[in-house]
C-alpha cells in the first residue's frame, strides 16, 4: 500500500517538474533541446501534439539511458557493449570509444544459446551464405521460393508435429500479415489483455470484431464465448462466422504461461479456432524444447494454428505458422507476405535448420537436449533464489522470461545503471509497456549462462536490491512446494 | 414605448390573477410543474435490449452454432499455390524448376547479390556477430552495425538522420501510421503499393484516393478540403495532411511529377512522404533517387522510406529525413519498436553494397541505357503492350485485349511466361491479392532488367517474347 502511495506521488512530482520545464521552455528560460520543424514550413499544421509528447520529453529523457544500449559482440552469455556518455543529461549522447567487456547478458533474447559466433550453426550458415549470397530479391510468390525454404518448412512441420508449416522473414509481420488472412469482417476475435502489439495489430487490420478477456482468466473468456454464440453479432444479431481466441505461450512482461488444457478445452466446447503465439515458449518450454504444447502434454493437431517466431530460442529472425495442410495452402495463397514481402535471408534459414536439428537431436549430438535441460534448472534456481531474497516476481515457475517488480520511476533508472556498473546488463520497463504503476525490470534467462554467472547476477541483485529497497514480498516462501501451472502472482498484501 | 406599457400591463394583471385564483388551481399547477420538472431529470427510458433467454434455450444455441471452417478450401490448380522452386542462388544465371535460365525476374538491379565483396563482408560480420541479434533495439538489439548503417545511408541520401528497419514491407506500414492518426487526412495515388495500403489502413485516417500521377484530380480534392477546413477552422487547425506518392510505381512502372506534388505542398500545406523502393539506387546521377533525379532539396520532402531487397541486395528497409521526423518513429514506429532488429550480417551487406554504389556511379548511368534498350526491343509485339518508364528497370507487361474474365488473362500470360522458361528466360508474373488491393491492376508479366544482363541477353529475351506471344496469343 506504502509502496502504490509513493509510485504516484514520485510520478506526481515528475508531472510537476515536467510542466515546469515545459513552461520555462516556452518562455525561453531554458534552452529547448529538441529538434524543431523547419522555417518554411512553420505555419504547417504541426506534426505532434504537444500533449503526446510530454511523457518522452519529461519521464523519458531522463532515463533514456537504459535503453537502446549499443553492442559490439555476439548476443551471447557475455556481451561487449559501447560506453556511451552524455553531457547534456541524455538529450545526446557521444561515445567515448571505450569497449565494456564481458557485461553478463540478462536482457537479450537467447534462450537456448544458440547466439554463437563459433559452432555448427555458424559454420553451415557461412557455407550458405557463400554459395546463396544474402538477400533474396523477390517474393515468395513470385521468384523469391528457393529450395532452402521448402526444406526449413518441412523441417519445421516435423519439429512441431503437424502436417505442414510456412516461414516469413519477420516474426511480427507474420502476425499481422496473417490475422487479416485468416479472419475479416463478421468474425470474432477474442484476445488476451496482454497479448504483443503484433497481435493487436493483426486483429485491428483484418476487420474483424475485437473483444478483450481478462488475462489468462478462463471464467471471463468462457463468458465471452457464450455471450458471443447466443446474441450473435452486435446489432444484426446473425450468427458469428468465425470464432479465434488469441493467446500467447509465455506472456512477454509478464512472464506467466498461459493455461493452454482449459483454453482447449473452451474451444471444443463452443466450437472455436485457437490461435498460440509461441514467440517465447518455443523452445523455451517442454522437455525437449517444443513449445507449451510439449509442455503441457497435449497434442498439436488441437492446436488450429501455431505461430511462433525464430529470433528467440534459435538465434536467428523470422517467424513460422503450422497446422493443417487446408491452412497453409490457404496461407500460401492469400498471405500478405507471400504475395508482396521479400523472402527470408538464406544464411539466416540455414542457421534456423542447424539449430532445429540440434535441437531434435539429429545432428548426432545430445547438445540441443542438454540445453533444454540446463534452461529449466537455470530457471528453476534463478526464481528460487530471488524469491528467498524477498523480491516480488511476477510469472509462471517455469517460464524463462523473469520481472522482478520495481513499482517507483526513480528505481527504474537507478535499477540499470547501478547494475551496470556492476557489469550486468538487464532490461528495465516502464509506461507503456507496462501498467504505469507495475514498471519492471526483467532478465531473461538462457542456457548459455553457467551457476556461476547466475551466482554472480545474484549477488549483484541482492545488493542492489538492499540499496534501492527493492525487497518489497512480505510473504516468506516455502521451499519444496510443488505449485504447477497456476500464475503465482505475488502481490502486496496488508498484514 | 408604447409596447413596454402594454407589457407591463399584462404583468400587473398576472399577478393580480394569480392572487385571485382558487386554490387547487395552484395546487393541481404545482404538481404539474413538478412532475415536468422530474421528467426532465430523470434518466431516459431504456428499451429492453436482451431478451431474456433461459438456460436450455442458451444452451441449444451454443449446440446448434456452426462455424464456417477456418480456411476455405484452395483449388490444387490456383495460380499462387504452386511456387517456382529455385535451386541454388537466384541471381544472373538461376535455376528455376531444374531449368537453367537468365533471371529476368528478381529485383536484382545492380546486380549486388552476387558480388563478391558483399559477401566477404557479410562473412567476417557473421564471424564477429554470429547469425541473429536476439532482441529489439531498445533491449540489447541495437549493434554498431546498425548505428554505421544508419549513419552511411543518411550520408549518402543527404539527410539528417535514417532509421533501419528489419524488413522492407514493415517499414512504410509502420512509418505512416506513426504520424497519421485518426482525423488526420491522407492523399494517396490509386496505384500505391500494397504496403502503403496497410499503412494507411493501420492508422485509421481518412484516405483520400487521386487517380494515378493526375495532378489535377489532386488539386481537385485539395481545393475541396480548402473548402471544408473554412467551415470548421478549429478542427482544420489540427488535421494533419499528408501525400503519400512513391518515387516509381511498382505497379504501374512509372514516375511521380514530384516537382509539382512540392509546389501543392506550399500552396495547400501538406506534407509529403516518398516511397522510393524501386527508386533508390535506381534513379538520379549517383543513385540517391528520384530527388536528383529532378534536383529538388531533398529537404522539401518530410519522408523518404524505401527497402534495401531491390538495388542493395539486402534485407531491410530504412526511412530517411530530418530529425524532428525522424527521431518519433524511434518510440512509436510499431515494426521498429517491437520487432527483433536486422541481422547484422545483413547489415554488413547494405554497407558494402552501398560502399560499391558510392565507388561505382556510373552503373546507374549503364543500367539506364539497358532499360532503355529492352523497352525499344519490346515494342511492337503483337498482343502484349509495354507499361512503364523507358528507363524503369521494372516493367509490365501487359495484355493489349483482355480476353474476358481475369483467370482466362492469368492463364494465358502464364503460357507465355511457360514458353519463355522453356527456352532459358525466367520471368514471372506479377502477383497480387486479388480481394484485397484497392484498386487492382491488370495481370502482367513482371520484366526486369539488371546491369548483369548483356545486350544480347537482352535482344533474345526480346525475341522470345515476341515468339512467345505470335505462338500463344494467335
Amino acid at each position: 500500500m506504502l509502496v502504490a502511495v509513493l509510485t504516484y506521488v514520485g510520478y506526481g512530482v515528475l508531472t510537476l517538474f515536467g510542466y515546469l520545464r515545459d513552461f520555462m521552455r516556452q518562455w525561453k528560460i531554458e534552452k529547448c533541446q529538441n529538434a524543431t520543424e523547419r522555417e518554411e514550413q512553420k505555419d504547417f499544421v504541426p506534426l505532434y501534439q504537444d500533449f503526446e509528447n510530454f511523457y518522452n520529453r519529461n519521464l523519458y529523457m531522463r532515463i533514456r539511458d537504459s535503453w537502446n544500449r549499443p553492442i559490439c559482440s555476439v548476443p551471447g552469455a557475455k556481451v561487449d557493449m559501447m560506453e556511451r556518455v552524455s553531457h547534456d543529461y541524455n538529450w545526446t549522447f557521444t561515445y567515448t570509444g571505450r569497449v565494456i567487456k564481458d557485461i553478463i547478458n540478462m536482457g537479450s533474447y537467447n534462450y537456448l544459446g544458440f547466439a554463437q559466433k563459433t559452432g555448427a550453426c555458424q559454420e553451415a550458415a557461412a557455407k550458405v551464405l557463400s554459395q546463396y549470397g544474402a538477400g533474396v530479391c523477390s517474393t515468395r510468390q513470385e521468384m523469391g521460393n528457393l529450395d532452402k525454404h521448402e526444406e526449413l518448412e518441412k523441417l519445421v512441420a516435423r519439429f512441431l508435429g503437424v502436417e505442414s508449416a510456412m516461414a516469413y522473414g519477420m516474426g511480427f509481420a507474420t502476425n499481422s500479415m496473417n490475422i487479416p488472412a485468416l479472419v475479416g469482417k463478421g468474425c470474432l476475435i477474442l484476445s488476451d489483455e496482454l497479448n504483443h502489439a503484433s497481435l493487436v495489430l493483426g486483429a485491428r487490420l483484418s476487420g474483424a470484431t475485437i473483444r478483450i478477456f481478462k488475462h489468462n482468466n478462463m471464467q471471463s473468456l468462457e463468458k465471452l464465448l457464450k455471450d458471443a454464440i447466443v446474441h450473435g453479432q452486435p446489432r444484426t444479431r446473425r450468427p458469428w462466422k468465425k470464432i479465434l481466441i488469441l493467446v500467447e505461450g509465455i506472456y512477454s512482461m509478464e512472464g506467466s504461461i498461459v493455461r493452454l488444457p482449459e483454453v482447449i478445452a473452451l474451444k471444443k466446447k463452443y466450437k472455436s479456432y485457437l490461435y498460440l503465439d509461441e514467440a517465447h515458449s518455443i523452445g523455451a518450454l517442454g522437455p525437449s524444447g517444443r513449445g507449451v504444447v510439449e509442455y503441457f502434454g497435449l497434442n498439436p493437431e488441437d492446436v488450429d494454428v501455431m505461430m511462433g517466431t525464430f529470433t528467440k530460442s534459435f538465434g536467428a529472425a523470422g517467424g513460422y505458422i503450422g497446422g493443417k495442410k487446408e491452412l497453409i495452402d490457404y496461407l500460401r495463397t492469400y498471405s500478405h507476405s507471400a504475395a508482396y514481402a521479400t523472402s527470408m535471408s538464406p544464411p539466416v534459414v540455414e542457421q534456423i535448420i542447424t539449430s532445429v536439428k540440434c535441437i531434435m537431436g539429429e545432428d548426432g549430438t545430445t547438445i540441443g537436449r542438454a540445453r533444454v535441460q540446463q534452461l529449466a534448472e537455470n530457471t528453476r534456481y534463478f526464481r528460487r533464489r530471488l524469491k528467498e531474497m524477498g523480491f516480488i516476481i511476477y510469472g509462471n515457475e517455469d517460464s524463462p522470461v523473469v520481472p522482478l517488480m520495481l513499482y517507483m520511476p526513480a528505481k527504474i533508472g537507478a535499477f540499470g545503471r547501478e547494475m551496470l556498473k556492476r557489469n550486468i546488463g538487464v532490461v528495465v520497463v516502464g509506461f507503456p509497456a507496462t501498467p504505469i504503476i507495475e514498471s519492471r525490470a526483467r532478465f531473461c534467462l538462457s542456457a548459455a549462462h553457467t551457476k556461476e554467472m547466475l551466482d554472480t547476477a545474484l549477488k549483484e541483485i541482492n545488493e542492489v536490491g538492499d540499496l534501492l529497497q527493492l525487497k518489497y514480498s512480505r510473504r516468506r516462501l516455502v521451499p519444496l512446494l510443488d505449485r504447477p501451472f497456476d500464475e503465482t502472482t505475488y502481490e502486496e498484501t496488508e498484514d | 414605448m408604447a409596447a413596454g406599457v402594454g407589457q407591463q400591463w399584462v404583468l400587473v394583471e398576472m399577478v393580480q390573477a394569480f392572487y385571485e385564483a382558487p386554490a387547487y388551481h395552484l395546487i393541481l399547477e404545482g404538481i404539474l410543474i413538478l412532475w415536468i420538472i422530474r421528467l426532465l431529470f430523470s434518466k431516459t427510458y431504456k428499451l429492453q435490449e436482451r431478451s431474456d433467454l433461459t438456460l436450455k434455450e442458451k444452451e441449444e444455441l451454443i449446440e446448434e452454432w456452426q462455424p464456417e471452417p477456418l480456411v476455405p478450401p484452395v483449388p490444387k490448380d490456383h495460380p499462387a499455390l504452386n511456387y517456382n522452386i529455385v535451386s541454388g542462388p537466384p541471381t544472373h544465371i538461376i535455376t528455376v524448376n531444374g531449368k537453367e535460365c537468365i533471371n529476368f525476374a528478381s529485383f536484382n538491379f545492380l546486380g549486388l547479390l552476387n558480388n563478391e565483396n558483399v559477401k566477404s563482408a557479410a562473412q567476417a560480420s557473421l564471424k564477429k556477430y554470429g547469425v541473429g541479434t536476439c532482441g529489439p533495439r531498445g533491449f540489447y538489439g541495437t549493434f554498431d552495425v546498425h548505428l554505421e548503417l544508419e549513419e552511411r545511408l543518411a550520408k549518402f541520401m543527404r539527410t539528417e538522420e535514417a532509421i533501419i528497419y528489419s524488413y522492407g514491407f514493415a517499414t512504410i506500414a509502420s512509418a505512416i501510421p506513426a504520424y497519421s492518426k485518426r482525423g488526420d487526412i491522407v492523399f494517396v495515388d490509386e496505384a500505391a503499393c500494397f504496403a502503403i495500403q496497410k499503412g494507411l489502413q493501420a492508422s485509421r485516417s481518412n484516405i483520400k484516393l487521386f487517380k494515378h500521377n493526375d495532378m489535377a484530380d489532386l488539386e481537385r480534392l485539395l481545393k475541396e478540403q480548402e473548402t471544408e477546413d473554412q467551415k470548421n477552422p478549429r478542427k482544420a487547425r489540427v488535421t494533419r495532411r499528408f501525400i503519400v506518392v512513391e518515387g516509381l510505381y511498382m505497379n504501374t512502372g512509372d514516375i511521380c511529377p514530384l516537382p509539382e506534388l512540392i509546389k501543392l505542398k506550399y500552396k495547400y500545406k501538406v506534407r509529403i512522404f516518398l516511397e522510393e523502393s524501386l527508386s533508390f539506387g535506381v534513379l538520379g546521377e549517383h543513385g540517391r533517387g528520384i530527388t536528383e533525379h529532378f534536383g529538388i532539396n531533398i529537404d522539401d520532402i518530410d519522408l523518404i522510406s524505401a527497402n534495401m531487397e531491390n538495388s542493395l541486395a539486402s534485407i531491410g528497409g530504412f526511412c530517411c529525413g530530418r530529425s524532428f521526423i525522424i527521431d518519433h518513429q524511434r518510440l512509436s514506429g510499431q515494426g521498429y519498436c517491437f520487432s527483433a532488429s536486422l541481422p547484422p550480417l545483413l547489415a554488413a551487406a547494405a554497407i558494402e553494397a552501398l560502399n560499391i554504389m558510392e565507388d561505382n556511379p556510373d552503373i546507374f548511368q549503364t543500367l539506364r541505357a539497358k532499360c532503355e534498350r529492352i523497352h525499344k526491343a519490346l515494342q511492337g509485339i503483337s498482343g502484349l503492350k509495354v507499361v512503364g518508364e523507358s528507363f524503369s528497370p521494372a516493367l509490365h507487361l501487359q495484355l493489349e485485349e483482355s480476353c474476358g474474365s481475369r483467370e482466362n488473362d492469368v492463364k494465358l500470360l502464364k503460357r507465355v511466361v511457360d514458353y519463355c522458361m522453356n527456352s532459358g528466360i525466367a520471368l514471372t508474373q506479377a502477383r497480387y491479392l486479388e480481394k484485397e488491393e484497392k484498386c487492382l491492376p491488370p495481370p502482367s508479366i513482371r520484366v526486369v532488367v539488371t546491369v548483369e544482363q548483356t545486350e544480347q541477353e537482352l535482344d533474345k529475351a526480346a525475341s522470345l517474347l515476341k515468339e512467345a506471344a505470335q505462338s500463344v496469343l494467335n
